[in-house]
C-alpha cells in the first residue's frame, strides 16, 4: 500500500474523532498518538518509494519534508500536551476551545501533508488553503481583542494571498493547456516537468509572479510578512511553533515546486533574481525591526520573517551549494525555532507575562529553561557548533564566490539580527530574576531534543544525509 | 463573421466588471450587497453560457453553485448579519469616490497591457476573458483597501473569488476539481468570516476596523 494515504489519512481521521472526545487529557494524548502514528508511517516512505499518481507525488525534495513536518508535529503536540493544561487552569481557555483546538491541531497536520505530497496544483492550492483556515482559528483561540484582531489580519492578506496564487495556478493551466490538452495532465506537476520544455514562456512568467506573491505572502516574505508576527504572538504557543517551524516551510515548498518547472523551461525568466530581492529584502527588514520589539513572541516571529528571508535568497540564487544550504537551513531553522517557542511558552506561562522588558534572569530562577533558551538562541543567531551556522557558513562562502555585491546585504543582514538577539538574550537570560518566580509545570523534552539535534547537525552530519540533500540540491536546479 | 457565442460571453464578462466598478463606488450596505448579488448572477451566466457554448455540462454545476451561494445565500446572511447586529448602514470610504475610480480605471488598462501581449497564442476569447478577470480581481483588491467597513471587505474579498472563477471559466477544459474547491473555500470562507464578525461585534462594539487596527498588542 501507498504509505501516503496513511500519512494523509492519519491526520484527518485523528481530527474527526478528536471533535467528539470530551475530555482535554484524552484529547491530548490522543493527539500525540495521532502524530507519532503519522510519524511511523511517513518512516515507511523510505522504504516504500512509492510511484507518482495523479494526486500524491513522492520525491527525494518532498520526503524531507514530510519527514520534518511530522516530527516536528509529533514533539509540539508533547509540548502541547504540557502546556495546554496550564491555560485551562488558569481560566484562559475553556475546555470547549480545547476540544476544538485538538481538532484543528490534526486538522492542519492534514492540509500541511496534503500540501507536501500532493502532485495535483489544484490540490495542492487547496491544501495551502486549508491550512490558512484551520490556522486562522487556532489564532483567535483566545477570542481576545488582540487575537481576533490578529486572526483578522491573517485571514485577510493570506485570503488575498492565496487568491493570487490561484490566479497563477490558473495561469499555469492556461500555459499547458496548448501542449497538453485540456484535462487533469494539465495541472499534475509530474506531467508538466516533462513537457515543460515545449510550453509559452511568457504566460510561465506572469504566473509564476502571481504565484511568487501569493505563496510568498505566507512565507512571510516582506513587504507582505504584516500578518506574521500578530499571529504568531496572539495564538497559543504550540501553535506558533508550528507556524514559524512548519507552515512557512510548507508554502517556500510550494514556491519551490513552481521554480523547479520553471527551470526546466529554457525561455522563462529565472526566478532567482525575484527570489533573491524578496528575501534579501526580509533579512534586512526584519533585522532591523527586531531592535524595536517588546514582545518576546513578536521578537521570535520577526527572526522567522529574517529566517525565511535567508532560504529564499538561498534558492534564489541557486547552484548545488546554495540549495544544499537552502535545505539544511530550512531544517535547522525549523527544529531550531519551534524550540525556541517552546521555552518562550513555558516562560510565558512561569513569569505571566509575554513582555522582554519583565523577564530577568531566566537562569537563575529557572536554570534547565533559562539555559535551554540561551541555547536556542545562539543557536538561532547563527554562532558554531550549531546546525544553523553551517547552512550560513554555506550560503555566505558561495554568495561570495559567484555574487561578491550580494554577499555584503545577505552578511550585513545577518549581523544585524544577531547584534539584536544577543542583545535580548542578555537581558532576559541573566541577572537578578524580577516579579514571583513560580515553578513550571510541563516537561522540557522537546525543547532539549530539538536542540540536541541541531547540535549533532553542526557538528556530524551523516554520510547519506549528506548525499541525499545533495540529489535534492541537485533536483532543484 | 458575427459569433454569437464570442459575442455573448464577452458581454457577460463585461457586466461582470461592471459590477466590479458599480461595487465600488457604493455608499450603502444594503445597495452594496444588491450589486454583489448581481455580479454573481452575471458570473453564474457567463459560466453557464461557457457550458453551453463549448459543450461542457460539468460548467453548469459551476454556475448552480455560483447562483445558490453567492447570488441567493451569501447576500441574504449578510443582509441578516447587518439587521442583527445593527451595524451603521452607511459606507465610509478610506479613499474619495472619484480618486477610486482613477485607481479602478488605471487598474483595468494595468491588467489589459499585462494579459493581451504575454498571451497572444492563446484564442481571443480566453484573452479578454482573463485580461476581464484579472481586472475583476484587481478591482476586488481596490475595494478592500480603500474601504474600513468589515462587511465591505467581505464584498470585497468575495469579488476576487468571483474574478477567479471568470478565469477558471474562461479556460477551456479546466478540471472541475478546481472550481468546486473555489466554491468550497468561499463557503468556508464565509463560515470564518461569519464567526469573526460575531465575535468582533462582541468585543468592540464596532465593525470599524479603523479603530481595531489601534491594537497592536505592544503593550502588554
Amino acid at each position: 500500500m501507498n504509505p501516503v494515504y496513511a500519512i494523509v489519512g492519519l491526520p484527518l481521521a485523528a481530527a474527526a474523532v478528536l471533535v467528539l472526545v470530551p475530555g482535554y487529557r484524552t484529547g491530548a494524548w490522543l493527539n500525540v498518538a495521532a502524530s507519532a502514528a503519522t510519524l511511523a508511517a511517513s518512516l515507511f516512505l523510505f522504504v516504500a518509494e512509492p510511484e507518482p499518481t495523479a494526486l500524491f507525488v513522492i520525491d527525494a525534495l518532498n520526503i524531507y519534508l514530510i519527514v520534518l513536518t511530522c516530527f516536528v508535529g509529533l514533539t509540539t503536540s508533547v509540548f502541547s500536551a504540557s502546556y495546554i493544561g496550564h491555560e485551562l487552569q488558569s481560566g484562559k481557555l475553556s475546555p470547549r476551545s480545547l476540544r476544538f483546538y485538538h481538532a484543528m491541531y490534526q486538522g492542519f497536520m492534514f492540509t500541511m501533508l496534503a500540501a507536501l505530497s500532493a502532485n495535483n496544483l489544484g490540490v495542492m492550492w487547496v491544501a495551502v488553503e486549508g491550512a490558512t483556515l484551520t490556522t486562522v482559528l487556532m489564532v483567535s483561540l483566545y477570542r481576545t481583542a488582540e487575537s481576533i484582531e490578529a486572526a483578522w489580519k491573517y485571514f485577510i492578506l493570506c485570503g488575498v494571498g492565496i487568491a493570487l496564487a490561484l490566479f497563477g495556478t490558473i495561469l499555469m493551466y492556461l500555459a499547458a493547456q496548448p501542449v497538453m490538452g485540456p484535462g487533469m495532465a494539465a495541472m499534475t506537476w509530474t506531467e508538466l516537468l516533462r513537457h515543460m520544455g515545449s510550453i509559452n514562456a511568457d504566460i510561465l512568467n506572469l504566473a509564476f509572479v502571481f504565484l511568487l506573491v501569493g505563496y510568498g505572502t505566507k512565507v512571510g516574505l516582506a513587504p507582505l510578512h504584516a500578518w506574521l508576527p500578530d499571529a504568531h504572538a496572539e495564538g497559543p504557543t504550540p501553535i506558533s511553533a508550528v507556524l514559524s517551524g512548519l507552515l512557512l516551510n510548507v508554502a517556500l515548498y510550494a514556491v519551490l515546486r513552481f521554480k523547479m518547472l520553471l527551470a526546466v523551461n529554457g525561455e522563462a525568466l529565472s526566478p532567482g533574481p525575484l527570489m533573491m530581492a524578496m528575501g534579501l529584502g526580509s533579512l534586512l527588514l526584519a533585522g532591523f525591526m527586531l531592535y524595536r520589539r517588546r514582545d518576546i513572541k513578536r521578537f521570535f516571529a520577526y527572526s522567522s520573517i529574517e529566517h525565511m528571508g535567508i532560504i529564499t535568497f538561498a534558492f534564489g540564487i541557486g547552484g548545488p551549494l546554495a540549495n544544499f544550504a537552502g535545505l539544511l537551513h530550512m531544517a535547522m531553522h525549523s527544529l531550531t525555532k519551534s524550540a525556541i517557542f517552546y521555552a518562550v511558552g513555558h516562560v510565558a506561562q512561569a513569569t505571566g507575562t509575554q513582555s522582554i522588558d519583565k523577564i530577568r534572569g531566566l537562569t537563575v530562577s529557572h536554570p534547565a529553561l533559562g539555559w535551554g533558551l540561551l541555547v536556542g538562541v545562539l543557536a538561532i543567531a547563527g554562532l558554531p557548533p550549531f546546525g544553523i551556522f553551517m547552512s550560513e557558513f554555506l550560503l555566505v562562502t558561495t554568495t561570495f564566490a559567484r555574487e561578491p555585491l550580494l554577499a555584503v546585504p545577505l552578511v550585513l543582514g545577518i549581523l544585524i539580527a544577531f547584534g539584536a538577539l544577543v542583545l535580548r538574550l542578555q537581558q532576559i537570560c541573566f541577572g537578578e530574576p524580577s516579579g514571583e518566580v513560580r515553578p513550571i509545570h510541563g516537561s522540557l523534552v522537546p525543547l532539549y531534543a530539538h536542540l540536541a539535534l541541531v547540535l549533532v547537525a553542526g557538528i556530524w552530519l551523516p554520510g547519506p544525509l549528506v548525499a541525499w540533500f545533495r540529489t535534492v540540491a541537485a533536483i532543484l536546479g | 463573421m458575427p459569433d454569437i457565442a464570442y459575442d455573448a460571453s464577452h458581454l457577460l464578462g463585461a457586466v461582470v466588471l461592471l459590477m466590479s466598478f458599480a461595487l465600488l463606488y457604493q455608499r450603502r450596505l444594503f445597495s452594496l450587497l444588491n450589486v454583489f448579488t448581481l455580479q454573481a448572477l452575471a458570473l453564474s451566466a457567463a459560466a453557464a453560457w461557457q457550458g453551453y457554448a463549448h459543450g461542457e455540462p460539468h460548467l453548469y454545476v459551476t454556475a448552480l453553485l455560483t447562483l445558490t451561494l453567492k447570488a441567493i445565500v451569501m447576500p441574504l446572511a449578510l443582509h441578516r448579519i447587518i439587521v442583527k447586529l445593527n451595524i451603521q448602514r452607511a459606507i465610509e470610504p478610506a479613499l474619495s469616490i472619484g480618486l477610486t475610480m482613477v485607481a479602478g480605471v488605471s487598474l483595468v488598462t494595468l491588467s489589459i497591457l499585462l494579459v493581451l501581449p504575454v498571451t497572444a497564442e492563446a484564442t481571443a476569447l480566453t484573452r479578454e476573458n482573463l485580461a476581464l478577470s484579472l481586472s475583476v480581481v484587481l478591482l476586488g483588491l481596490l475595494m478592500m483597501i480603500s474601504r474600513r467597513n468589515a462587511v465591505s471587505q467581505v464584498v470585497g474579498f468575495m469579488s476576487i473569488e468571483n474574478g477567479l472563477i471568470l478565469a477558471a471559466v474562461g479556460v477551456a477544459g479546466m478540471p472541475l476539481v478546481v472550481e468546486m474547491s473555489v466554491a468550497f473555500s468561499v463557503m468556508v470562507a464565509f463560515i470564518v468570516f461569519g464567526i469573526f464578525l460575531f465575535h468582533i461585534r462582541e468585543r468592540f462594539d464596532t465593525l470599524d476596523m479603523q479603530e481595531i487596527e489601534s491594537f497592536r498588542g505592544e503593550h502588554r
